[in-house]
């Protein structure tokens, strides 16, 4: 039976640390064990926009995609392919922890892997930070890595 | 692309500006520059004006005004009454429900209705509707409530064809609007004349962006200025509004817009929640007010022009405000993200009901509520001024200064706030008709910076004429211009509603069957 772990990047120093431990784990599991990056771009459909902005949205989702395809997942994956791990990505848009839950769900997957994340001020305050969302709301396990 | 029509065009701004030049130095020494300006401005745009106006041989009433409400109601009939059986669908799908959010960050139904709206809500909805119901008396706003419900039918018919036959280039971007849907559709129906009419509607939308969209509001924000902080020359309010329009649309500082973008929904919500407390405060005068409105709706209570007064100036400011017909809010809506052009249709048949029905309205009553139209209280009949044109006011004020006076009457305080949400309005309203302005322009002369950058510099000019010129003959040109552009827009959509007709079968056909789900329940489904 495999087991797929999913795991959040975003290119920071602390993206990096949660995908190192996930490599760990599926190094543990062996071959057995896939990793799913998802790195999720920050989107609410509810933000208020200029007509200008709104006429060249889908070109920027396009360049911001390619974006994070190129900068973050690609060479992540290349790394965990040259470990000997097999692995996949997909960049999302939208709210990160319901992405990351959704997509977990969807996969069937053992468990999510995330860094501490480092929001702070009024709305991480008001509204939560997004591994606090994660870990409140998430049907699978939630590791944080700190 | 077309060239001819670009020289053209710029030979009649030439020569326009050469006729401003000649009676700048004719006229310099009997007044100061906004005088000048005032006076080639009247004279320049009014023959535009009566052709637009023109009433019906014998009578008072302007065609244009039975044009936009013949055409709603052809609507509204065609599509069985759509507008008061879809609501509750509209608002599904602006909250989502349809959504998949696996495939967000592009433009949600939310962000095309709230991007439309910005465009529409701003001062048609606090001086236009002042200046209609101290023409037309409070009855005034019964036809404009009307007029209001009836424009959701025009609007999801324009909204649907805009996202139908909008273009998507390969680099992404997307444009669409009345020029898109008339030529491609009147293309695609084999019916002759539709790049002609596209590009008189183009034409028009040019005129309509910078007399409605930019002239109107540079004036008002002006007007308001000087409420609050004194007379001063309204060129210098003109200077400084065109220079920060400059800086967004060519400088391109998106932050200064992004910033207003933000700031004016919740100056929406200020507004109308002032509003609502005015109207809980005198919950005892609703029921006099709904009275008079509908009094004088259907006698005009001694008004200039008696019920049919009431009703064209209800009609008139419905459709400045709202702008249903006139094609605009295609422009807007058409960079949504859906497969079905119907869905937009029925969001963007929300946006008259808000504007009009709800805000606009709210206007009104506290004008009313407020006592600010000056009544005889032995015939309960209004007293009009002295030149008869219209009701005279508590303190003689008319247009955004009516407004702000009826709501400073609760809170003193408010004329403050008026005058930023003023501002703020008239700004986002004038990036967003700069934008209509620009797609129509390159529909015209074709995309490239050139011709980008003689529209954006253009709306600039005339950001300056308008906060100089005086209220009356920009009121004029301003209306005339958006009238004009519904002339050419509500012929394509007469062409066209049976397209929408076969859209909105085959998509009502699918909700039914349960083919078109909500996406919890598209998420049940694949789970069981």
């Amino acid at each position: 039976m495999s087991a797929t772990i999913i795991v959040g990047v975003d290119g920071s120093e602390a993206g990096n640390r949660a995908l190192a431990y996930a490599k760990r784990l599926a190094t543990l599991i062996g071959s057995e064990c896939k990793l799913e990056l998802v790195c999720v771009v920050e989107w609410s459909p509810y933000t208020f926009q200029t007509p200008e902005e709104n006429s060249h949205r889908k070109k920027q989702k396009q360049i911001e995609t390619q974006n994070a395809q190129e900068r973050v997942i690609d060479p992540a994956l290349a790394a965990l392919k040259e470990a000997g791990i097999a692995a996949s990505g997909v960049v999302k848009f939208g709210k990160a922890s319901s992405i990351l839950n959704n997509i977990a769900v969807e996969h069937n997957a053992e468990q999510i892997v995330v860094a501490r994340s480092t929001e702070q001020g009024l709305s991480a305050r008001v509204f939560g930070s997004v591994t606090a969302n994660l870990v409140m709301s998430a049907n699978v396990p939630v590791t944080v890595v700190s | 692309m077309l060239k001819r029509p670009y020289f053209l065009f710029m030979s009649l701004i030439s020569l326009l500006l050469l006729t401003v030049s000649s009676s700048v130095q004719a006229e310099e020494s009997s007044g100061g520059i906004d005088a000048v300006v005032n006076e080639i401005f009247g004279h320049a745009t009014g023959w535009f004006v009566s052709l637009i106006f023109a009433p019906f041989p014998g009578t008072s009433f302007p065609w244009i005004v039975l044009w936009l409400v013949t055409g709603a109601s052809i609507f509204t009939l065609y599509f069985g009454f759509l507008q008061f059986r879809g609501v509750g669908h509209s608002i599904a799908l602006v909250k989502g429900d349809y959504s998949d959010p696996n495939d967000a960050g592009e433009v949600s139904h939310f962000q095309a209705l709230a991007t439309a709206l910005s465009g529409t809500v701003g001062l048609g909805n606090i001086a236009g509707v002042a200046v209609a119901v101290s023409i037309g008396g409070p009855g005034a706003t019964f036809w404009m409530i009307l007029a209001g419900l009836m424009g959701m039918a025009s609007k999801f018919t324009e909204c649907t064809l805009g996202v139908k036959y909008r273009n998507e280039y390969k680099d992404g971007s997307v444009s669409g609007g009345p020029m898109y849907y008339i030529s491609k559709g009147f293309k695609e129906r084999g019916i002759p004349g539709g790049r002609f009419l596209a590009g008189l509607f183009a034409v028009f939308c040019i005129l309509g962006s910078l007399g409605g969209g930019n002239m109107f509001q540079a004036n008002q924000a002006h007007a308001q200025l000087t409420q609050v902080i004194g007379n001063y020359p309204g060129w210098i309010t003109g200077v400084i509004f065109a220079a920060l329009v400059f800086i967004v649309i060519v400088g391109g500082i998106k932050s200064i817009a992004r910033v207003t973008d933000k700031i004016v929904p919740f100056m929406g919500i200020l507004y109308v929640g002032s509003a609502i407390v005015i109207l809980i405060v005198n919950a005892d005068k609703i029921g006099w007010a709904f009275s008079q409105i509908f009094a004088g709706a259907f006698t005009g209570l001694g008004v200039a022009g008696g019920m049919v007064g009431a009703l064209i100036q209800g009609f008139k400011r419905a459709a400045f405000s709202n702008e249903a017909g006139v094609g605009s809010a295609a422009i807007a809506h058409s960079a949504v993200q859906t497969n079905e052009p119907v869905t937009e249709g029925f969001v963007s048949l929300l946006e008259p009901f808000i504007d009009t029905v709800v805000i606009c309205t709210m206007t009104a009553l506290v004008i009313i509520i407020t006592g600010q139209l000056l009544q005889n209280p032995e015939t309960g009949m209004y007293i009009l001024n002295e030149a008869g044109t219209a009701i005279k006011t508590a303190d003689g004020s008319s247009g955004v200064a009516l407004t702000s006076a009826a709501f400073a009457s609760a809170f003193s305080w408010f004329p403050i706030l008026l005058a930023v949400a003023v501002i703020l309005f008239a700004f986002s309203t004038m990036l967003s008709w700069s934008y209509y302005g620009l797609k129509a322009w390159t529909y015209l002369f074709g995309e490239g910076k050139r011709a980008e950058l003689t529209f954006k510099t253009l709306f600039c000019v005339f950001v300056i004429i308008g906060a100089a010129a005086n209220l009356g003959p920009v009121i004029d040109f301003s209306d005339a211009a958006i009238f004009a552009m519904a002339v050419a827009n509500i012929i394509g959509l007469y062409f066209l509603m049976p397209v929408v007709k076969k859209e909105l079968t085959s998509y009502q056909k699918r909700l039914k069957s349960g083919e078109i789900v909500k996406y919890k329940d598209r998420k049940k489904a694949k789970k069981a």
